[in-house]
């Protein structure tokens, strides 16, 4: 009888524990809390209302630090950022579901179009997140690995089957290679890495690689894995094994350094960054359009043209004044030098240089 | 379920008197019914579903398809659900070849040769294997067998390899339909095991004992009684685990190195897909015509499936007065 009545009283109060911890503050009114008590940092903000995006992958963790950065000045908007993909966030923004897309690509002409019709007047490509691709592969003993974009492309094409190959070896003097056999890995979902790969190779390379730049990669028969984790992933499996992949996911594998002029060059945010700057902005667009034709044959000293930007697409003019204001505020802050160091940190970007930092801030000012 | 045929009906003898019927057996006979036909309408409801929405991936037509949806890479709605076809049914098929024979030695291991205690001890541990989720056992199948594994498929490339299934080089690493092929068999190992299990556990003492009276020893008992009266019913479980493998999602699309090819290289990398781990990976970011496409691809699943069950009852009522399924 005593168990019973101390089994019914010990029911009742893990019950009420379960039933108490239901009442504990969710994160967003702690942060508030926290915001509260550190006082001196957090300006007074009267930005209201909600704001949403969607779009690339390559962005999520960028956009994650920057909402979540965003959120804590400005704790009364609500942001988020759905990472479809590019495409599925191009689509969303000109059907009016979300107020900014982010996307690996910039707007066609026909979505040039439609997104004018949408907003009633142009839409920009402001190119905010720069990353470095690095080529990342798996081998015990060796340590530097150089290579030409054409053997790069050679072995992506599958034309090198192992690792002694003599175009490699002409490469890396004075260093040993294993003999096993070379496996390339891709992406096998459609990405922006791989479209900027592929455009690489066939701006460096067009004798060996004779595909098309696309989202898809254009060979078959060849391994995959989906997504920047799966790829790596896949890489660290097996020894000799060789991927393109985001460089802030590179970990500990190793990092090919990429022939650009006569150096061999390693990826790091400054040389991403250099690239940007020499590159020119794409023909033909209205003026704060900032779509950039990136020059991937540079020659430059310390220059990485194996990089991929990803563009904040927004309306110059947004019907609703609220929302106007809400992208104006959050798309100058990630433009700023604090949102683009906190993107550093927290997804690998490389920070956009102050000239194009004040191009934007002039694309910002022209929103309404 | 292909195991459970509903016991012979008796003929009721004719002008009987309805039985008394309280407000209990009406409740418990319409909920009974509405059981049935709610499952009825839910099955109805899929099927459906998948052809409203993948009916416009038919009636669309190649070119504006293939401009639509660049992942389609110029293939019509045919040669694009074909390879996944063939994909599905090879690795089902790997799994099964795999999985049966070790299943069907588990269960009359259990059944037959065991001691009672370790028995159901290891019929427990082999039903525990059916709990674990399919996404635990991708994981498992690229984290810890792949490294494992390879030694073994390069082996078999450079002795085997003039036959074409073994065609090397064995891709490094194994992300091959083969690799996948285990992960499933694994996968499929407890359903035909546990239903194996109960088959060869009814099989009539007297047929047992009179084999064993008549001289035979325990495997030659087992080969003249057990297994011809379990015949159907090993054939029902292996077709509950074929429905398994054919539908299986996450393991496939955490292992496999997808390809669209109508190959048999099941050593190389690249070359085939699995309907299911299709549709898991490209769903998330697929629009409009995309979408279409690959609910119909589910459609083409669901017909192969609702085939491969047909088939297992057939077989089943067959030889229904002599199987274990009474």
């Amino acid at each position: 009888m005593k168990r019973i009545r101390y089994g019914r009283i010990a029911a009742i109060v893990t019950a009420g524990a379960l039933a108490l911890t239901a009442c504990g503050n969710d994160p967003a009114s702690d942060s508030g809390n926290n915001n509260g008590g550190g006082g001196e940092t957090a300006a007074e903000s009267d930005l209201t209302g909600t704001l949403a995006g969607s779009g690339a992958t390559s962005q999520e963790s960028a956009q994650n630090a920057w909402i979540a950065k965003f959120g804590e000045a400005n704790p009364d908007v609500d942001l988020s950022y759905d990472p479809v993909g590019s495409g599925g966030g191009r689509k969303a923004f000109l059907e009016g579901g979300v107020q900014f897309a982010g996307s690996d690509a910039a707007l066609t002409e026909e979505e040039r179009a439609t997104a004018k019709e949408k907003c009633g007047a142009d839409a920009y490509d402001l190119p905010l997140y720069i990353s470095p691709i690095a080529v990342v592969y798996n081998l015990k003993d060796v340590k530097n690995l150089q290579l030409a974009p054409a053997t790069i492309a050679k072995i992506f094409d599958g034309k090198i089957a192992t690792w002694n190959d003599p175009a490699i070896a002409a490469d890396n003097p004075g260093v040993t290679l294993p003999t096993g056999a070379i496996t390339p890995i891709n992406r096998s979902d459609e990405s922006g890495t791989t479209k900027n790969f592929t455009d690489y190779l066939s701006k460096t390379a067009p004798a060996d690689w004779t595909y098309k730049p696309d989202g898809n990669w254009p060979r078959q028969g060849t391994q995959s894995a989906n997504g920047t984790s799966g790829v790596i992933q896949a890489v660290q499996a097996a020894e000799g094994t060789i991927a393109y992949a985001d460089h802030s996911q590179a970990g500990s594998l190793g990092v090919a350094k990429i022939k650009v002029g006569d150096a061999y060059v390693e990826p790091t945010a400054e040389g991403a960054a250099k690239v940007v700057e020499e590159s020119p902005k794409v023909e033909g667009l209205p003026e704060h359009d900032l779509a950039i034709d990136l020059k991937r044959d540079t020659t430059t000293a310390g220059a990485y043209p194996l990089l991929l930007v990803s563009y904040i697409v927004v309306c110059s003019k947004y019907s609703d004044a609220e929302k106007g204001k809400l992208v104006k505020a959050y798309v100058s802050y990630i433009a700023s030098e604090d949102g683009q160091k906190v993107a550093a940190e927290e997804a690998g970007s490389a920070p956009i240089s102050d000239a194009l930092r004040s191009d934007v801030d002039a694309a910002v000012k022209a929103i309404s | 379920m292909t195991t459970t045929d509903e016991p012979k009906v008796q003929k009721s003898p004719p002008a009987r008197p309805r039985p008394p019927q309280r407000p209990g057996d009406r409740v418990f006979a319409a909920s009974a019914k509405y059981a049935g036909v709610l499952i009825l309408v839910v099955l109805a409801a899929v099927a459906a579903f998948l052809l409203i929405e993948g009916w416009p991936a038919v009636a669309t037509s190649t070119d504006t398809l293939t401009k639509s949806i660049n992942w389609l890479e110029g293939h019509s709605l045919i040669g694009y659900v074909g390879p996944l076809v063939f994909g599905t049914i090879l690795a089902a098929l790997i799994a099964l070849v795999i999985a049966t024979p070790i299943a069907i030695g588990v269960a009359l291991f259990i059944s037959h040769y065991a001691p009672r205690r370790i028995a159901s001890g290891l019929g427990y541990i082999i039903d525990l294997l059916a709990a674990i989720p399919s996404v635990v056992y991708g994981l498992w199948g690229a984290l810890w067998l792949m490294p494992k594994v390879h030694p073994f498929f390069e082996w078999m490339s450079t002795y085997f390899g003039w036959i074409p299934l073994f065609e090397g080089p064995a891709a490094n690493p194994p992300r091959t339909i083969l690799t996948a092929g285990i992960v499933l068999a694994v996968m499929i190992l407890p359903i035909i095991t546990a239903v194996s299990r109960e088959i060869f556990l009814q099989t009539p003492t007297l047929h047992e004992e009179a084999a064993l009276a008549l001289g035979a020893t325990r495997w030659e008992m087992i080969r003249m009684s057990v297994l011809p009266f379990a015949r159907s019913g090993i054939i029902s479980a292996t077709m509950l685990g074929l429905g398994r493998a054919l539908g299986e999602t996450m393991a496939v699309a955490m292992v496999l190195s997808p390809g669209l090819m109508y190959s048999i290289f099941i050593l190389q990398a690249g070359q085939q897909q699995n309907i299911a781990a299709n549709i898991a990976l490209k769903f998330p970011e697929a629009s409009g015509k995309g979408v279409n496409v690959l609910i119909f691809t589910g459609l083409v699943l669901f017909v192969i499936t609702l085939l491969v069950n047909m088939f297992a009852r057939w077989i089943v009522s067959r030889r229904a007065e002599f199987s274990g399924a009474n």
